[in-house]
């Protein structure tokens, strides 16, 4: 593949991320935080992002089967801690679905929370994909070239 | 206030240019620390991020007992810390620093925090918060944090909370706010 063939494609994969609503402008705010120095910046915070939140994800996982009664607090808190994460590399749909759990949290809604942690894990899965896809695409062509920013 | 002026002459760097902004940045986010310690080296200040409030204490030497201050020891000249954490909250490290009878009480403190609590908002302010930044934190809010900084440090004045767009407030609201005494 040519590099203008690459870089159109760098462009529009991730143009789509934010017109599917996956991320927000505070991705935007990652790649604009590199440089010459520090290229990689956006995919090393999410690559921390990932590998932190999957302990918050198993102690979810680990909560929502405890069998004497769910523990909502603990799970609201864990939440929250995930929820900043995920606000801070503008995983959209991710911190969204997070919103909902929490609400399941406060309205002690065990029903609620398992069907959003569901979700959510499905979000969450997704996003690690495609932004994958994504970071090794513009590896690829460089970094002077992932300056544009999605309208 | 002559005698606050002096101190803070001697804890901001009197050539905006030339000193360089030490800023301690408090979160147990692994990711958030991170950012925000990137967002400052963009904003040309030197940072150390520790992840608890005690390893903030530790880290300003205010953990143990403090006999002597003398201007070096006071080594930073901001202090960003989160809201909630496990153990002591920004809160708490916040009214720690301003009960503090040495100059350490000078220093600045901005509080970070994801939710748009206005009670929240309005106890952080009394307590003597400089600042309280919604979070996720931009670099837009780091700059005018820094470029404030120095600005107030060339002029030697002492630090004065003003009304800022950092949190969403109604005007009628933000009326309010400018009516709560920042404590001297």
């Amino acid at each position: 593949m040519d590099r203008n063939q690459s870089r159109r494609q760098v462009a529009a994969m991730k143009q789509a991320l934010f017109d599917q609503g996956l991320l927000d402008e505070q991705y935007i705010q990652l790649e604009e935080l590199q440089d010459a120095a520090n290229p990689n910046f956006a995919e090393e915070i999410v690559t921390l992002y990932y590998r932190d939140s999957s302990r918050l994800i198993a102690n979810i996982d680990q909560a929502l089967k405890e069998r004497n009664g769910l523990d909502f607090n603990k799970m609201d808190n864990i939440m929250h801690q995930f929820k900043g994460s995920s606000s801070s590399i503008g995983a959209k749909k991710v911190k969204a679905e997070c919103t909902v759990f929490r609400e399941c949290c406060r309205a002690r809604n065990a029903e609620g929370c398992m069907r959003s942690f569901q979700q959510l894990k499905k979000e969450y899965a997704a996003l690690r994909k495609k932004l994958e896809s994504y970071f090794q695409l513009a590896r690829q062509i460089g970094p002077s070239e992932r300056a544009c920013c999605p309208k | 206030m002559a005698a606050a002026g002096d101190v803070l002459r001697q804890i901001l760097p009197e050539d905006g240019a030339a000193g360089e902004l030490h800023v301690l940045a408090v979160g147990d986010s692994h990711v958030d620390r991170k950012v925000i310690e990137r967002l400052l080296k963009i904003s040309s200040c030197k940072v150390t991020v520790v992840e608890s409030e005690t390893r903030a204490l530790q880290f300003l030497g205010l953990d143990g007992e403090n006999c002597s201050i003398d201007f070096d020891s006071l080594k930073v000249n901001l202090i960003m810390t989160d809201y909630s954490m496990p153990g002591m909250t920004g809160y708490e490290l916040l009214k720690k620093i301003k009960q503090e009878s040495s100059l350490f009480r000078e220093i600045p403190v901005v509080i970070m925090s994801s939710e748009n609590i206005l009670t929240r908002i309005a106890s952080c302010l009394e307590e003597g918060a400089e600042d309280f930044l919604l979070k996720p934190v931009k670099l837009s809010d780091v700059k005018r944090l820094t470029d404030f900084m120095r600005d107030e440090g060339m002029k030697g004045e002492k630090i004065c909370p003003k009304r800022r767009r950092s949190y969403d407030c109604t005007p009628s609201l933000s009326t309010a706010f400018s009516l709560i005494s920042h404590q001297s």
